[in-house]
């Protein structure tokens, strides 16, 4: 029997609902992002917006899939890992929705859910995931019943590395496309910090460096473009330790700063030399929404995963490899 | 010129001395080669591989110095990013470790402690200690390979760092005898490091406790 999932995402600034069916039809996905201005996102405010855009997001939800609220068997809803306050308001919206409707409820990892919908709509098997956003930045592969973490930033994630140093030269936000931008009529590499230590990442040194170099008066082309190239290498460069490893014929790039399109090129170039091939879902499924909760809900329900209410509190640490993932085999990894 | 391993990062080729260095040398030389990586731009590329190369060498004589067996550098060439260097023959850790009694294998392990101890007193980090990055040659010396991942540190989170990896490696690949084993790597450890030690093994269970590093052998035998 077909099953209808409506899922919340609401980790960080965008509050995302989609609605999902069992058979792996999208019949909605729409969300609203808080915009913060000039001074990056604050957690409670983001919260605020979330509670406010809460119905019109679900409204707009239901009529984009045709279906009325009675027509919903699961909520699903991203327990973690994100922002406190964000987390809460959606989690609370989630518990309502479900105690209304008397259907079950579900949290899902929001890492996982970004891996699990690149795999459906890009038809992916058991990709390499190198998943970047302003919050998130690791690399992502399955190995003996779980999403292992290959790689990951010890400090600063690359999407805020672009943001913080775009708001540092007084570029508007979102800062990475306007980074983007710019770097193209870079000419000039200029030597920044580039920091691999064995598996893990780290940003936070390049992105001081970048901003002192301009206030030195280095050309702004020039540091975006060499932050872009700097930044996107040492990613490219732990992902193709993970094919290496792993020996994967598939890999995938997802999270906001996928829609960046030098780093999918990189990323394709490495993947062409390893002889995998190279997916990139749609924007709409790559940034945070509400699909890849309801779609990864669906999975982890059909699987016998069930959460009782006191099971659903927020969990803004909940690491990747710490959920067990039941519709998936032992991949042959190695 | 034959290939014995690619990796992520570099190949490895297997070569006649007299081929690569000098016609009157004899036997076989280990050549690692950089590869030059189309994704990156040629300046980072060039920095990034001449980096690497000549990090390797100083940490492979630097720990040689330090008392740690390490094969003998031929050549840095950093005009095309390879190290030449001297083939060691004799037989992983990793193959001979279960097959040993139980007294051989402790004197193996102690010696094993000793040696990461003397790289962690020079202020060097291996990096990738996985017995089979150690090779124990005939006249029973153990030595010492690939510091490709290896760095310069004297912090107690880096040699914390580096003996978990052990202690990982040892429960994955050697389950039998992981717990035996790495005591024996314990106890020539802070026979060598001397009272400090105690703040080195202590924070490897820390770092056991946090969880952090759960697939790290895994993720640190990649390259």
């Amino acid at each position: 029997m077909t099953m209808i999932c409506l899922g919340m995402e609401g980790t960080a600034h965008t509050f995302g609902v989609g609605i999902v069916d069992t058979e792996g039809n999208i019949l909605a996905n729409v969300s609203r992002t808080y915009d913060p201005g000039m001074g990056g996102i604050h957690p409670r405010e983001a919260a605020q917006a979330h509670a406010k855009n809460a119905r019109a997001v679900v409204v707009g939800a239901l009529e984009e899939a045709g279906i009325s609220l009675g027509d919903v068997d699961l909520v699903a809803f991203s327990q973690g890992p994100g922002l406190g306050p964000c987390l809460r308001t959606v989690a609370t919206a989630a518990r309502a929705l479900s105690a209304w409707l008397g259907v079950p409820i579900l949290g899902v990892n929001h890492c996982v859910a970004h891996v699990e919908i690149g795999r459906l709509s890009e038809g992916a098997e058991d990709p390499v995931t190198l998943y970047v956003s302003g919050g998130n930045t690791q690399v992502i592969a399955f190995d003996a019943g779980r999403y292992r973490i290959f790689g990951e930033t010890l400090d600063i994630p690359v999407g805020n590395c672009l943001d913080v140093f775009a708001r540092e030269v007084g570029l508007p936000h979102p800062g990475g496309p306007k980074v983007e931008q710019l770097a193209r009529d870079g000419r000039q590499y200029i030597e920044l910090p580039y920091s691999v230590k064995g598996m893990d990442l780290s940003f936070s040194g390049l992105v001081t460096e970048a901003v002192r170099k301009y206030r030195e008066g280095v050309k702004l082309e020039d540091l975006c473009y060499s932050l872009q190239e700097t930044a996107f290498a040492a990613l490219v460069e732990v992902t193709e330790r993970a094919v290496a490893h792993t020996e994967k014929k598939e890999v995938m790039l997802t999270g906001g700063v996928a829609a960046n399109r030098r780093l999918r090129e990189m990323l394709g170039l490495m993947a062409e030399e390893h002889g995998a091939e190279f997916f990139v879902p749609p924007m709409s499924l790559c940034a945070d929404n509400g699909a890849m909760i309801a779609w990864t809900g669906l999975l982890a329900y059909r699987h016998g995963v069930r959460q009782k209410l006191e099971e659903t509190v927020v969990r803004q640490r909940w690491r990747t490899d710490e959920v067990e993932i039941p519709w998936r085999r032992s991949s042959p990894c190695r | 010129m034959p290939l014995i391993r690619k990796g992520a990062e570099a190949n490895l080729y297997l070569e006649d001395f007299r081929d690569v260095l000098h016609p009157a040398g004899e036997g076989k030389v280990l050549v690692k080669h950089r590869i030059p990586k189309r994704y990156r731009v040629g300046e980072l590329d060039e920095r990034l591989r001449d980096s690497r190369t000549v990090l390797e060498a100083r940490l492979l004589s630097d720990a040689k110095r330090a008392g740690v067996p390490t094969p003998a550098i031929y050549e840095v060439d950093r005009e095309e990013t390879r190290l030449v260097m001297e083939f060691v023959e004799g037989e992983r850790v990793k193959s001979v470790l279960e097959e040993m009694n139980s007294s051989e294998r402790r004197k193996l392990c102690e010696l094993i402690g000793r040696q990461i101890a003397r790289l962690h007193l020079a202020g060097i980090i291996h990096g990738d200690l996985t017995t089979s990055n150690m090779i124990r040659t005939r006249d029973g010396r153990v030595y010492f390979i690939d510091f490709g991942l290896g760095e310069y540190s004297s912090s107690v989170e880096a040699r914390g760092v580096d003996l978990h990896l052990l202690k990982r490696t040892l429960r994955s690949t050697h389950h039998r005898v992981a717990e035996e084993s790495f005591e024996a790597v314990v106890a020539g450890y802070e026979r060598e490091f001397g009272r400090k030690a105690k703040e080195v093994i202590r924070r490897v269970e820390e770092i056991e406790r946090r969880g952090r590093y759960i697939a790290r052998e895994e993720r640190s035998r990649m390259r």
